[in-house]
């Protein structure tokens, strides 16, 4: 891998803040960085095919639909999805897992009905249960993580007991790093009866991800943080599923037909695509899935997991660090930490002034926070741009922090 | 360079010549910014004439919450409850002395906020003693 050629796709990363400082950008887990190839997809199809999709009769209509559908196609194939009718777009990862809980959950749940989620989750993996919940007398469960903040597998085994109805969780936590073992939680779900919701928002744009080899009935993920455009996401859904399931939004292009008497849906994906879709950011999303495949999902991953490695190894010799979650081994491309008593808000704001780009809060999962007693963390997060350089300028710049503190 | 950080804050932050709790108090009033997890405490000690003679804050935050706390609790001793229904966050920033983004402005107006509830609340109950 050519990081230095790789640098060169992100006009971003030429930027001088703070007095010609050079931007260190360590924030890839909140958003990632946009290659050139994926606006001028965007522009491309604004200044040349810009039409509404599915209904057109004409030439731009015929190629908007047409590159609509093979972003979907192209995106399919990237996790691994034979059948791309399986893929709904929708805004995010959490309006995809708010789609399930909203149609799935309100259909096949019922009062007592048991839900598993995790003690690492986003909060997107976490409220829209508790939502559904409350309203429909269910009860919501978290399988607990060990001290290293690994899933404890033998607490799941104990919940399963229980027989859930779902087993909700996230392949690679946001805070910690940690890649849960996806297909084992799957397999042992699956041998219950319940159906499994899994956030790929961490795991698809850092790590080679194959949905139908995992046999998840669920997968959601977001293209914003895989180079591709914000305001749209993928809802993975096993076909006989989605098609028991009822629509989530009404409207247009959702419909097959619709008299005064009532309506029928149209057949899935677009039973939940109402109303125009982000016809753009999918164009755009399917240029992120080419630019990622062109350098390769494991060679990304393999570069993230060295950089991690090397982060672990140096940034520990700062004393007073505290990491949080588990060895480099274990996670992806992500390091939470405390420094001595010093808020992480102040941590991340003196960073900013030496260029440098982190992430200072509870990183929407604060019961995670509070499993490890912590308000806040300070969160580095990399992707295929990053360097050792980038990793010595934040140790510099921790050790700088310190400084002031002392 | 660390405009944010100047001596003073941190000096106020590290050193607070106001933090704790007052032994007895008239009033007191506590409130959090969930979003940093900072959480703040004002207690007021008010004489017959409504000045303040004692103040304290306590509480668990950033640099910039405790500093300005700290130097708000400074600035109010010996202050009108009158005086203090005027503060505004022109004064805040004027005790701080530096520019601040708009997420770290919440963390500096924490204090004051704090601050008004807690006046707000004292005004409430001299009203009720008055009926």
């Amino acid at each position: 891998m050519n990081i230095a050629k790789i640098k060169e796709d992100f006009p971003i990363l030429k930027r001088k803040i703070h007095n010609g400082k050079r931007l260190v950008y360590l924030d890839s887990a909140a958003t990632s960085q946009k290659p050139r190839s994926i606006v001028q997809a965007m522009d491309n199809y604004y200044y040349q095919n810009n039409a509404n999709v599915h209904r057109g009769i004409h030439l731009l209509a015929e190629e908007a639909t047409q590159m609509y559908e093979l972003a979907r196609k192209k995106i399919a194939d990237f996790v691994e999805v034979k059948d791309p009718s399986q893929l709904i777009f929708t805004r995010n990862t959490t309006e995809s897992i708010n789609l399930i809980s909203y149609t799935w959950g309100w259909k096949f749940l019922d009062e007592g009905d048991v839900i598993l989620t995790t003690e690492m989750e986003h909060h997107s993996n976490i409220v829209p249960w508790f939502s559904l919940a409350k309203e429909r007398k269910l009860s919501v469960k978290f399988i607990r993580i060990t001290n290293e903040g690994k899933l404890d597998l033998k607490h799941y085994q104990d919940l399963l007991k229980l027989n859930p109805k779902v087993v909700a969780f996230t392949h690679m936590s946001n805070v910690l790093g940690t890649i849960n073992p996806a297909k084992e939680i799957i397999d042992l779900a699956h041998k219950t009866g319940a159906i499994t919701v899994i956030d790929g928002a961490q795991s698809v744009p850092h790590l080679p991800v194959d949905i139908d080899d995992l046999d998840a009935d669920f997968y959601a993920f977001s293209a914003h943080k895989m180079c591709g455009p914000t305001g749209i996401g993928i809802l993975f859904g096993k076909k006989d599923l989605l098609e028991k399931m009822p629509p989530f939004l009404g409207g247009g292009d959702m419909i097959k037909k619709v008299t005064f008497n009532g309506f029928t849906t149209n057949s899935i994906p677009h039973k939940f695509e109402a109303g125009t879709p982000a016809i753009a950011q999918a164009i755009g999303f399917g240029a992120a899935v080419d630019y990622l495949s062109s350098i390769g999902m494991e060679k990304i991953f393999a570069h993230e997991k060295a950089l991690i490695s090397y982060a672990m190894k140096i940034l520990i010799d700062i004393p007073g660090l505290k990491i949080i979650g588990p060895s480099a081994e274990d996670r992806g491309g992500v390091i939470s930490f405390v420094l001595d008593q010093i808020h992480p808000h102040d941590v991340a704001q003196i960073l900013d002034e030496s260029g440098i780009a982190v992430r200072a809060g509870h990183h929407c999962a604060m019961p995670l926070h509070e499993k490890f007693h912590l308000a806040a963390s300070t969160r580095a997060s990399l992707y295929l741009y990053n360097t050792n350089d980038d990793i010595d300028k934040l140790k510099k710049g921790l050790l700088h922090v310190r400084k002031i503190f002392e | 360079m660390d405009d944010l950080y100047r001596e003073i804050i941190i000096d106020h932050y590290k050193n607070p010549r106001h933090k704790g709790r007052l032994d007895k108090s008239d009033f007191s009033f506590e409130d959090e910014n969930p979003l940093c997890g900072d959480h703040l405490q004002i207690e007021l000690r008010v004489d017959e004439n409504q000045n303040v003679m004692d103040a304290k804050f306590d509480g668990n935050g950033c640099a910039i919450s405790i500093s300005t706390a700290d130097l708000l609790i400074d600035s109010i001793i010996g202050k009108s409850v009158e005086e203090l229904k005027e503060l505004k966050k022109q004064d805040i920033l004027d005790l701080l002395g530096i520019k601040l983004s708009p997420v770290r402005l919440k963390c500096a107006l924490l204090s004051l906020k704090v601050l008004k509830a807690a006046i707000y609340e004292l005004q409430v109950a001299s009203d009720d003693l008055a009926k």
